[in-house]
């Protein structure tokens, strides 16, 4: 029975692999191929689960295709089934099932027919990796390719600017929450000095000596989940992008934000539950996740005067006291509230539009002239102040903004003074002697040797915050970006003498390709529009679709898409960096959180937005 | 093309006088002036140009604003490669416009020389100083919240919470809300008190944000126009506040001081109190917004294109209309006062002509009419227990009538699905797990068999077909808000009369006249009501179908009507109908009336209407992707049905798109041309008016009503993007009246890209048989219905009745007009050409175009 699950994530894979090959005037051929996937997944499912439930429903764990292998690291691709993935699939694919039907006739002639179907059945794979992960590295890959896919069903009218700075709010913070995945991949990989599977998870014994053992690095493991799952479920205090994400076509916004990529976080709360049943500090806390979001969020419903953004934030709420019932232990509820929630809100979304007509018929009839406060009593004035405290969505936004991304954009600015040639020029001298000294690293002293690699990790860093920060021209953010990557590796070769040649140059094969196709895509863009600045998004996908679509691929080897060789050497590298390199470790994370979303505003801003030549009809910058 | 900018230093003496009124005044007359959604009124997206004539005015408005005004050159070139527009044509319009011996540097210009297209617009460019000198992007900082403070108070029922102050203006109720409160929309300190200073003007706040008087006008347009579909929509409710159910204090004005506010908190926040104002930061004047805009050799070819695309199918039509009228002139033997079966009135609207040509088709010995789909009744109406009036008459009318429906006994139905409770924490909870699984049973069945439901906006809804409607005043003290209730036997016959008179239907009245209206039902659809009836407010007409046939039956109106010479036989019934133009259903009123006979015949038209109808599905489903037009009429018909129940579907219908022609004659005029549902069509017969006084009723609302369509069509289909919804796949419903994308968008205006994209741009020929000088002398008869044609918005043609030689206006004056097309094709069988028609390859307007199918004769 093992055997058959990997085929639940080959149907969908299969799936996209053929869309990608119809011509996009095929409209039938290509919505059908997804409707074609989605029943026959569908029905495989149901025919697996019933004779899954006549054996008694066995946990099933298989272990498949081993990318890379050491002596204590092997990373791996596994599968796992249990009642959790089993209503999370057939949850997932009836309602995706039922949106691709939906969206047949609703995206008729539109212009990214197939950019939306192709997208979704890579969503669905990318769902059901996740779902049917038998540990972390699975799930992560799962993970990352769902960030990926929302992006680009956020930024699917990339002509306009409102979905592109919505598309790259979203995908930073999700990036955030891939990096919380990577650190407590990282920090696992340690412990279980294995690369744990969930099925191991579930001897209670085993997991309850590891983090009597390692008290505190389980904590920091499960918060980096919690923070993970917070995210991606749009709680406390990260809930803002996801009313902002609902720029995509309604049905994807009905099936990622109204039902199954919001809902995953709870899914990885349920997932890696055994871990922190036993710690009541990581209960309350989620707990805690859960009821300020369950409150807020409701507020917040409670003043949208928009009907998507409404149905978002009840949503919301209703995540929040999933959290809730996760923590404390109500499983089979959660997953019916899952359930329902889910169904509710991909129909309320897709309805939404209905609403001006059905609500203005029935004030019609049922109109009551409002009834307002008066005077300046102490209970209005509490009463006023929350609403304007959820009219201004308790800040959430502003702080994110304010505290997260802003003093990172200030600093990079500030490392502009150096100018640009004198800085490539150093660059490369020190990271020429920076190669000397890894060489003859036997021939340098012990204390130097024992720094250097943070300073090349800080290098690094500083490479990648001002690449985000660049505005004078794509190619230095480009060159900054891959300058950063050759630090980093620099780094963690010094640091780890057992680091090996092999793994550099897989790492490094990825990173060439993706930085070199990157480099020929600025320069033929260059060449044609002679600006590369990063002033404005610029649009540049109206004449130069080819060129974006490779740029995109390069952009996404870069930063390590799953199954890419860089995706490999992050991971690689990540284990090598031991569990007590605090400083090398913030070092590197921040570098992977910031290359992504530097890579990807560099492909943001040439070429998606309004279009920069108006010789054709583009939209107003506030619609 | 880069303005040139105007080389000055900035001086404070050259102040102009700064003038609040006159300001708001002007932003009011260029803001979109859509009102909310409910009452979708089709207009002219260019009002505030109608002055100038089409061209210059279109000009102007894309240099001042930066949308298209017409499609790109390159999409001409490629209509030109398909054929679809005719050489023969260009290269007449070329002569006509640079003369023969231009005609080969012209035609090189227009087929193939490179021009720089790019509109870069005036609006924005002194805003955008703020950016340029302090890298802050005050649209970013401010947008979101004012768009969203906005919608909560203007919101009419989507959120649970409500705006916390009502019955105040906007700032003031802004005011109360921060006075009594522990936070503040604000983040700094001076903003805030500056709006409690008393008296507090925008001209205050300018002062501050600017400095100099002499920009604060061009400031304020380019701020209003960052959001023209916020500023758009807060101009039309202060306008006309009874749009909104829930009344609203709104204005312009309070709008802007807000704005300003948030501007000033703003730039206090990041740059501290220590910025100066923007006229201090810039040493070169921006361009005027309205100062000339220069004729370029680009414009003329797109002239030149537009003209040639508009001919080559006004051509044919033209030619299509001489020849057939030359050929019946011939056959004059066809007896004329043949009994009629029946005789039906349509409303003028273009959907309705197909239905009219399958009918007469079906049962060739009745006779149909078409008029303004209201009936020359104007009122308001009030459903059984309704809290609102409609209004159910053209929007320029102010009715001083209300009919009210009374005995109605069906309950309303409700849907669950979109109570707001579900959004709340426990309803929400419960909600989950019912609802939720419901919710996912309702999507299957919806997917797989759609059927009508109670979110579904139904046309057939509108009134109770089984309630009664107060049509006859009997004392006119009867009073209800200052309106009359029903209407007085005279005031009843002067309309009969009016109508009858209008479409001379005076005489030969068949045993059943039916009065058909037209409404739209279609689901998931903010924008239905720019389906249902324009002369009806953007409502089904039922109403106005069932108290016209009553008033019409009414034994002391015929007597009335008798003494005025219309003699309406005491056989002869009038009834009231209602077409849905989605599903394709008819439904008729009081049938109960009818006698014996009559009611023996209603059977066998009602039958007829019922083939006409199955066949109009056909002719519509060649248009539809989804649907297989060879399928048989019972299997189409179905799927026309579904469709409009569907909440898949975001083209339940396809509303007046290719709309390009009306025509005002007789019925015999293009009865027997294929016009492809292109042409509104009004009942006129010359004859009965030599002198067009007639006419001019019939020729004034024609600009406002088909023109408006016409042109909001017309730009919705050129610049999709800035001056329609753009697509509407991702709208998202604004406090119950408007739909923007995203969250923190602005409302999108005009209309979406589904209603567009089978839409020619062309504008509209009217074509109206009568003498030229009668024709003349109408439409010079007031200066607003002359402004509609001698500035070219649109086109007007004429055909004397009894040479049935052409005329087309120009300049002022008729000249006769020979078309170019010779050879119109004739088809025998409807069938065989739907089902041969050509689908569109890609919405592309080089490939939607080749649907619309060329002229044709019939039988």
């Amino acid at each position: 029975m093992e055997q058959l699950l990997q085929f639940f994530i080959l149907i969908p894979f299969v799936g996209y692999v053929v869309s990608l090959f119809i011509d996009r005037k095929q409209e039938k051929m290509i919505s059908g191929i997804a409707i074609t996937t989605m029943a026959i997944h569908f029905v495989a499912l149901l025919v697996f689960v019933g004779y899954w439930l006549i054996h008694n429903s066995p946990v099933l764990n298989i272990k498949h295709l081993t990318f890379y292998k050491e002596d204590n690291i092997e990373i791996f691709i596994n599968f796992y089934f249990d009642k959790l993935t089993a209503v999370f699939a057939l949850v997932g694919g009836g309602i995706t099932f039922l949106v691709a039907v939906f969206s047949r006739f609703y995206l008729h002639r539109d212009s990214g027919f197939k950019r939306f179907f192709n997208t979704l059945l890579l969503f669905y794979f990318a769902y059901t990796l996740v779902i049917f992960s038998g540990n972390f590295e699975t799930l992560f890959v799962g993970w990352e390719f769902l960030g990926i896919t929302s992006f680009l069903l956020i930024v699917f009218y990339r002509d306009r600017y409102l979905p592109v700075k919505n598309g790259l709010k979203t995908i930073s913070l999700y990036r955030v929450g891939d990096i919380c995945l990577i650190l407590s991949l990282w920090m696992s990989h340690h412990l279980w000095h294995e690369n744990i599977t969930f099925y191991k998870l579930n001897d209670a014994q085993l997991v309850l000596s590891h983090i009597e053992e390692h008290n505190y690095f389980a904590i920091f493991i499960i918060v980096m989940f919690v923070i993970a799952a917070t995210i991606k479920s749009a709680q406390f205090p990260f809930s803002s992008w996801l009313p902002r994400a609902m720029e995509g076509p309604t049905t994807s916004s009905a099936i990622f934000y109204g039902s199954l990529s919001v809902h995953l976080g709870v899914f990885l709360l349920l997932r890696t539950y055994p871990y922190w049943e036993t710690m009541l500090s990581m209960k309350v806390l989620v707990v805690a996740i859960g009821l300020i979001t369950a409150i807020t969020a409701s507020l917040i419903a409670r003043v949208q005067s928009s009907v998507k953004t409404q149905i978002a934030y009840g949503s919301m709420a209703q995540i929040g006291i999933m959290f809730i019932e996760v923590a404390m232990g109500w499983h089979v509820l959660a997953l019916v509230h899952f359930a329902g929630n889910a169904f509710l809100r991909t129909y309320q979304l897709l309805v939404s539009p209905s609403v001006l007509g059905y609500l203005i018929h029935d004030q019609f009839f049922s109109y009551m002239p409002k009834q307002f406060g008066t005077g300046n009593s102490f209970i209005r004035k509490v009463s006023n102040s929350f609403y304007l405290w959820s009219i201004k969505e308790w800040n959430m936004d502003v702080v994110q903004f304010r505290y997260l991304w802003m003093p990172i954009k200030w600093f990079g600015r500030k490392l502009s003074f150096i100018n640009t040639k004198v800085m490539f020029a150093l660059l490369t001298v020190i990271y020429f002697g920076g190669l000397l000294c890894f060489i003859f690293e036997d021939k340098i002293t012990k204390s130097i040797d024992n720094n250097l690699h943070l300073l090349f990790g800080f290098i690094g860093m500083l490479l990648v915050i001002k690449a985000f920060a660049v505005r004078k021209s794509a190619l230095v953010a480009w060159t900054l970006i891959i300058a950063s990557q050759f630090y980093v590796i620099l780094a963690i070769a010094f640091l780890n003498d057992k680091y090996e040649y092999v793994e550099i140059l897989i790492y490094i094969s990825g990173l060439l390709v993706s930085a070199i196709v990157g480099f020929i895509c600025l320069f033929k863009l260059k060449k044609a529009e002679k600006n590369l600045d990063l002033n404005d998004f610029y649009g540049h996908i109206y004449e130069h679709p080819g060129i974006g679509f490779l740029f995109l691929l390069s952009c996404l080897g870069f930063v390590g898409l799953p199954f890419t060789p860089s995706f490999i050497g992050i991971d690689l590298m990540f284990s090598h960096i031991h569990k007590d390199e605090y400083l090398l470790i913030i070092f590197s994370s921040v570098s992977f959180l910031f290359i992504e979303i530097a890579a990807l505003r560099v492909y943001s801003r040439l070429f998606l937005g309004p279009h920069k030549k108006a010789y054709h009809p583009i939209a107003y910058r506030s619609s | 093309m880069v303005e040139t900018f105007i080389n000055k230093k900035v001086s404070s003496s050259e102040s102009v006088a700064f003038d609040e009124s006159h300001i708001l005044h002007e932003l009011k007359h260029y803001l979109p002036s859509q009102t909310p959604l409910k009452d979708f009124i089709h207009h002219n997206s260019l009002h505030a140009f109608q002055g100038m004539k089409f061209y210059d005015a279109i000009f102007k408005a894309s240099k001042i604003f930066g949308f298209q005004a017409t499609m790109e050159l390159n999409d001409f070139r490629k209509l030109f490669e398909v054929g679809r527009i005719r050489p023969e044509i260009l290269e007449r319009i070329i002569s006509e416009r640079k003369g023969k011996e231009q005609l080969v540097t012209w035609k090189e210009n227009v087929l193939s020389k490179k021009y720089d297209e790019n509109i870069i617009p005036r609006v924005g460019q002194l805003r955008g100083n703020w950016k340029n000198s302090y890298q802050i992007d005050l649209d970013n900082m401010v947008q979101p919240l004012l768009f969203r403070v906005l919608c909560s108070y203007l919101d009419q029922g989507i959120a649970i919470w409500d705006f916390p102050v009502g019955g105040k203006s906007f700032l003031d109720s802004i005011k109360e809300l921060e006075q009594n409160s522990f936070t503040s929309l604000f983040k700094t300190a001076r903003a805030k008190k500056l709006l409690f200073q008393p008296n507090l003007s925008m001209t205050d706040l300018l002062k501050i944000l600017i400095g100099n008087e002499a920009y604060f006008e061009q400031y304020l347009f380019d701020q209003q126009f960052s959001h023209r579909g916020w500023s758009g929509m807060v101009a039309a409710v202060e306008e006309k506040p009874d749009t909104l159910l829930s009344p609203k204090q709104i204005s312009l004005n309070d709008l802007i001081v807000f704005e300003l506010l948030m501007e000033i908190d703003n730039l206090d926040y990041v740059l501290g109190e220590k910025w100066k104002p923007l006229s201090e930061l810039i040493n070169v004047a921006p361009t005027d917004l309205f100062s000339e805009v220069s004729n370029s050799e680009l414009h003329e070819v797109f002239k030149i294109w537009q003209d040639a695309f508009e001919w080559s199918y006004y051509d044919e039509v033209l030619a299509g209309v001489k020849q057939l009228s030359l050929s019946k002139q011939k056959n004059v033997d066809v007896k004329v006062s043949e009994q009629k079966s029946f005789q039906a009135m349509f409303c003028i609207d273009e959907r309705e002509c197909s239905l009219r040509r399958h009918i007469e088709h079906i049962d060739t010995s009745c006779e149909t009419f078409g008029t303004p789909g209201f009936f020359t009744v104007e009122f308001y109406f009030q459903a059984h227990n309704a809290k609102f009036y409609d209004k159910l008459c053209p929007a320029p009318v102010t009715p001083k009538y209300l009919i009210k429906e009374y005995d109605v006994s069906d309950k309303r139905k409700h849907d669950l699905f979109y109570t707001n409770k579900t959004h709340q924490s426990f309803t929400g909870f419960i909600s989950a797990f019912t609802l939720g699984f419901w919710a996912a049973i309702r999507l299957v069945q919806n997917l797989f068999k759609p059927k009508m439901a109670p979110a579904i906006s139904n046309a057939f809804a509108h009134m109770n077909s089984k309630g009664k409607l107060t049509v006859e005043n009997e004392d006119v003290s009867q009073q209800e808000n200052n309106l009359q209730i029903g209407f007085t036997v005279d005031e009843m016959a002067t309309r009969v009369a009016s109508l009858l008179n209008g479409i001379a239907l005076t005489k030969n009245f068949a045993p059943i006249v039916y009065v058909v209206a037209h409404g739209s039902s279609s689901a998931n659809n903010p924008h239905h009501g720019a389906h249902d009836c324009g002369a009806c407010s953007g409502r089904p007409g039922s109403v106005n179908a069932r108290v016209f046939a009553t008033m019409a039956n009414n034994t002391k109106v015929r007597s009335v009507l008798k003494e005025q010479g219309i003699d309406i036989p005491n056989e002869t019934q009038f009834i009231g109908g209602l077409h849905d133009t989605a599903a394709d259903e008819i439904e008729f009123y009081d049938l109960d009336i009818l006698n014996e006979l009559n009611a023996k015949k209603h059977k066998e038209h009602a039958n007829a209407f019922e083939h006409a109808l199955d066949l109009n599905a056909k002719e519509r489903s060649r248009r539809f992707a989804s649907i297989n037009t060879k399928n048989s009429l019972k299997k189409v018909r179905q799927a026309i049905k579904e469709r409009s129940v569907s909440l898949f579907e975001p083209r339940p219908e396809l509303g007046h798109g290719t709309n390009t022609l009306c025509i005002v004659g007789k019925r015999d005029l293009t009865k027997g041309l294929f016009l492809d549902r292109r042409a509104f069509l009004n009942s006129y017969d010359y004859k009965t008016d030599p002198e067009g006084k007639f006419l001019t009723g019939i020729m004034k609302p024609l600009g406002p009503v088909c023109g408006g369509i016409n042109l909001e069509y017309y730009f919705s289909r050129v610049d999709n993007n800035k001056l329609g919804a753009g697509t509407k796949l991702p709208h998202n419903v604004m406090g119950l009246f408007g739909v923007a994308n995203s969250s923190d968008g602005d409302l999108r205006p005009g209309l979406p890209w589904q209603m567009i994209e089978v839409h020619d741009p062309v504008r509209l020929l009217i074509i109206v048989e009568h003498f030229p000088d009668v024709v003349l002398k109408t439409i010079q008869s007031t200066p607003e219905m002359y402004e509609w044609f001698i500035n070219e918005w649109v086109h007007l043609a004429a055909v004397n009745p009894e040479t049935s030689e052409l005329y087309y206006f120009s300049k002022g004056a008729f000249i006769p007009y020979q078309p170019l097309a010779d050879k119109i094709h004739f088809f025998k069988d409807v069938h065989a050409l739907l089902e041969g028609a050509k689908e569109m390859e890609t919405n592309h307007i080089a490939h939607a175009t080749q649907e619309n199918l060329p002229i044709y004769f019939y039988n």
